[in-house]
């Protein structure tokens, strides 16, 4: 027991959870935005595997790493706009086309990957964002290590919750976004053309997911591999519906979820012995299901999630 | 002079034509109503003035400007505001988010609420309406709904106010502040389209009435030269007959609530709260009440489909002890559902198929032990198809072809062949024209003098005066004791409505037996 105690004494414990939170929090943040404006965008798993891959591509093909991740978010946006024009404009499933987005866009990624690069054995790599050291903060004993002595990306990441919160509800898109959620006929009404909110909401929404990708091969590691999403999109749809569709909330989600994921490969090295690792594999999702079973149950949906806005029809 | 002209405007769905060839004029500081049955084709007309719709055909000049079609923003932009029939609010916003929206431009990078607020008081003062702008929307009333809805049109400076059919959720006390507000609103100049099919309504608003019917504009009239039944008879077409109501000396009772709690859902309040109603033969109760005070929880325990936490249900003197539909259907409870679409009919099968629903596990349809015997169930259900009146073309349909009125005969055939001792009643002529109406309460009325108890639940408290002999008020789960017909107004029903079910007391208790 003293052993798990001492894991959250390390700096290197909270250091990894912060690492393994951004793309989270990118991702969580992306899916709420389209959530929000009343679409749910399960292409978020696709969407983050060719924003890894096209980032990454860019950045070895020779581009610099930020307009890198501005090609990954544009080709992000591309494909928010696909899933839009199925459900926004078309009102078509949105399970359905998302499932089918995360095919196509995981399967591209993998084919462009292999089309560009078809010889190689070992992973190419990169040279991905190098961590600052903020002058003065980063020699503070202990917390320097955990939080002062990431990336710029990481920097970025948390950044953007503060202001995705400012946007959505201080501003008059975030209000028409919120508000295309929950009764698209009252946007309608007071003059506002609900497909364009909703196609905006999603492009800019699988933008964030994409750059979440991106964040994988760009700053965490420095290579693009198979499976290398693994599930992370899935985990960002769960804890939309866990935060509540809450932006702040949906930030300590996403570090309580990776805080556990930092914790599980810690554990392995003192109790691997014993206990299978594919135990502590396990330990984050069971935890977060607990976590949402609890949560779920006073969360609010935006009434309008799922329903497509048909106009000009009979009401 | 003329603010709005609409010429000309034409309208189909599909086969359906909603608007045909329609043209009318609205002045300033007018209340012009726009009379018609549901169906007639008032909402289309005025969401394609708004914009919801593009027409077919036709024009339409607002201020003297060609108003650009099918563009809401262009409509509000020339000055003009939709009070719609369904709010269309958002419940977790606030009054005032659900106000400001789209007043300023998507680009802004922020969102002036202070000055906001300040502009919807000075605007909720100067027309005499109260508005708590900081209050989610799910946390305020039906009425106040309403007015936000109608703030919003004059927030974006609406010099022309259409409101659909606005009276149909309000109380009647809460309809006489709704006059006073539109008053007030005409007095300053602004103009108003009224839609209603309420007569009494038009007659006490209105300056000038178009009527509507089937999708043409069949006639127009000064309020001042017409009367009710010269507006009905304009409405439907023909002379309108009303049911001949005969009183009748009440029987044994066929159905007793004792007590009865319902519990709502968790951390809610309970749906029904120790009501206790007796309906005998021979007498129709009237249920009144506003929308979601607990009709639909007393609806789906009068069907079976509700266990009650506590408290006695007796279908004529034995305390039921199975609550489910078959059970109830054997003991003689004939229902007639709130929702004839979702609950009434299964929409994909057929007529027939649907007229024998009830009777399923009877003999005659069936032979050779377990197998439908299809003769007879047809046979069965030509009978009834014949004896109702039921319209359609052949009874292998699928029944969600039926129009409306169709649906609900072959819902009152189904239930009433079986010689019901107690019915249950649930809006049985929403949305139905004016025929239909009059078969269904025809209807309801011979079930009476057979010998039938009626618990007739609708909003409409002109039904409810026409057909039933005593009124219940319900709200929030409370019921009133029984009120005979003859010694209440409608005035006193709505003063119940609004929650004061104490007002009921100073009359005599109709039946306390």
């Amino acid at each position: 027991m003293s052993d798990l105690l001492e894991i959250f004494l390390t700096a290197g414990f909270w250091a990894a959870t912060i690492r393994i939170a951004c793309p989270l929090i990118l991702g969580t943040i992306g899916e709420l935005i389209c959530e929000r404006a009343g679409v749910l965008n399960l292409g978020i798993e696709g969407i983050m595997t060719i924003g890894a891959m096209s980032g990454w591509m860019w950045v070895y093909q020779g581009g610099d790493l930020w307009t890198g991740l501005m090609f990954a978010a544009f080709i992000g946006a591309l494909f928010g706009i696909l899933h839009s024009m199925f459900t926004v404009h078309l009102g078509l499933s949105q399970h359905v086309s998302g499932i089918g987005i995360t095919m196509l866009a995981s399967s591209l990624s993998f084919f462009v990957f292999r089309m560009m690069l078809p010889s190689s054995t070992t992973p190419p790599k990169i040279v991905p964002f190098k961590p600052i050291n903020i002058p003065g903060l980063s020699d503070m004993p202990f917390l320097g290590e955990a939080i002062f002595s990431h990336t710029p990306m990481t920097y970025f990441s948390f950044a953007v919750v503060p202001v995705v919160i400012y946007v959505l509800y201080r501003t008059p898109v975030g209000l028409a976004v919120r508000m295309s959620g929950e009764n698209p006929m009252a946007v309608e009404a007071q003059g506002i053309n609900v497909l364009t909110i909703r196609t905006a909401a999603v492009a800019t929404g699988s933008a964030f997911m994409a750059v979440g990708g991106a964040y994988l091969t760009m700053s965490a590691f420095d290579a693009f591999y198979f499976g290398m999403i693994n599930g992370r999109g899935w985990i960002c749809v769960a804890l939309v519906i866990f935060a509540s569709w809450r932006p702040g909330k949906a930030l300590l989600g996403a570090l309580l979820f990776a805080g556990l994921d930092a914790m599980q490969v810690r554990a392995q090295q003192f109790a691997g012995g014993f206990i299978p690792y594919q135990f502590f594999l396990m330990l984050p999702y069971v935890l977060s299901i607990a976590a949402m079973i609890v949560m779920a149950r006073r969360a609010r949906y935006p009434k309008a999630l799922l329903i497509p806005f048909r106009r000009g029809e009979r009401i | 002079m003329m603010v709005l002209h609409i010429k000309g405007v034409t309208k189909s769905f599909g086969s359906l034509v909603a608007n045909d060839n329609i043209s009318l004029t609205l002045n300033e500081g007018e209340v012009l109503a726009l009379l018609g049955e549901n169906g007639a084709g008032k909402t289309t007309l005025l969401n394609i003035l708004f914009g919801h719709y593009v027409a077919d055909e036709g024009e339409i000049d607002v201020f003297g400007t060609q108003l650009s079609p099918g563009a809401t923003d262009a409509a509000i932009d020339a000055g003009v505001g939709m009070v719609h029939q369904h709010f269309t609010l958002a419940d977790n916003l606030s009054v005032l988010e659900n106000i400001v929206l789209g007043t300023e431009p998507l680009t802004s990078w922020k969102l002036d609420t202070a000055q906001a607020k300040a502009k919807l008081t000075a605007l909720a003062n100067e027309f005499g309406m109260h508005i708590e702008p900081d209050k989610l929307v799910a946390d305020i009333s039906v009425g106040e709904r309403q007015r936000v809805e109608i703030m919003k049109a004059l927030y974006r400076g609406a010099r022309i106010l259409i409101l659909d059919e606005p009276t149909a959720v309000l109380t009647p006390q809460e309809v006489d502040n709704l006059f006073i507000t539109l008053r007030a609103m005409v007095a300053k100049g602004l103009s108003i389209i009224f839609i209603s099919h309420k007569l009494h309504e038009i007659l006490a608003i209105s300056d000038r009435v178009n009527v509507l019917r089937r999708g043409c504009m069949v006639g127009e009239i000064a309020t001042k030269d017409a009367d009710r039944d010269s507006l009905a008879e304009m409405m439907v077409g023909r002379e309108v007959s009303r049911p001949e109501v005969e009183h009748m000396e009440a029987g044994a009772p066929v159905i007793e609530l004792g007590n009865v709690i319902v519990a709502g859902g968790r951390g809610h309040k309970p749906l029904l709260n120790g009501v206790s109603i007796t309906i005998h033969k021979h007498e129709i109760v009237g249920l009144a009440g506003v929308a979601g005070n607990g009709q639909s929880a007393l609806g789906d325990l009068l069907s079976g489909l509700r266990t009650p936490s506590s408290g006695t249900v007796c279908i004529a003197g034995d305390t039921v002890v199975d609550y489910s539909p078959r059970a109830f259907i054997t003991k003689g409870i004939g229902r007639i559902p709130e929702d004839r679409h979702a609950r009434g009919v299964v929409g994909d099968m057929t007529v027939w198929e649907n007229m024998i629903s009830e009777n399923l596990r009877e003999k005659p349809l069936w032979r050779f032990g377990r197998l439908i015997d299809f003769d007879a169930c047809r046979e069965f259900s030509r009978n009834l198809i014949e004896q109702f009146d039921v319209r359609c073309k052949t009874m292998e349909m699928p029944a969600k072809q039926l129009s409306g009125g169709n649906m609900q005969k072959l819902i009152l055939a189904r239930t009433l062949q079986n010689e019901p001792r107690f019915i249950l009643a649930n809006q049985p002529v929403r949305g139905l024209d004016e025929g239909a109406i009059a078969a269904v309460h025809e209807r309801l009325l011979a079930a009476k003098r057979a010998g039938a108890g009626v618990l007739l639940v609708s909003e409409d408290l002109d039904e409810l005066f026409a057909l039933a002999d005593k009124i219940v008020v319900i709200y929030h789960g409370n019921v009133s004791p029984p009120l005979s017909v003859g010694d209440v107004t409608v005035q006193d029903i709505g003063i119940m409505m609004a929650g004061d079910l104490s007002h009921g007391e100073k009359f005599d208790r109709a039946g306390a037996a």
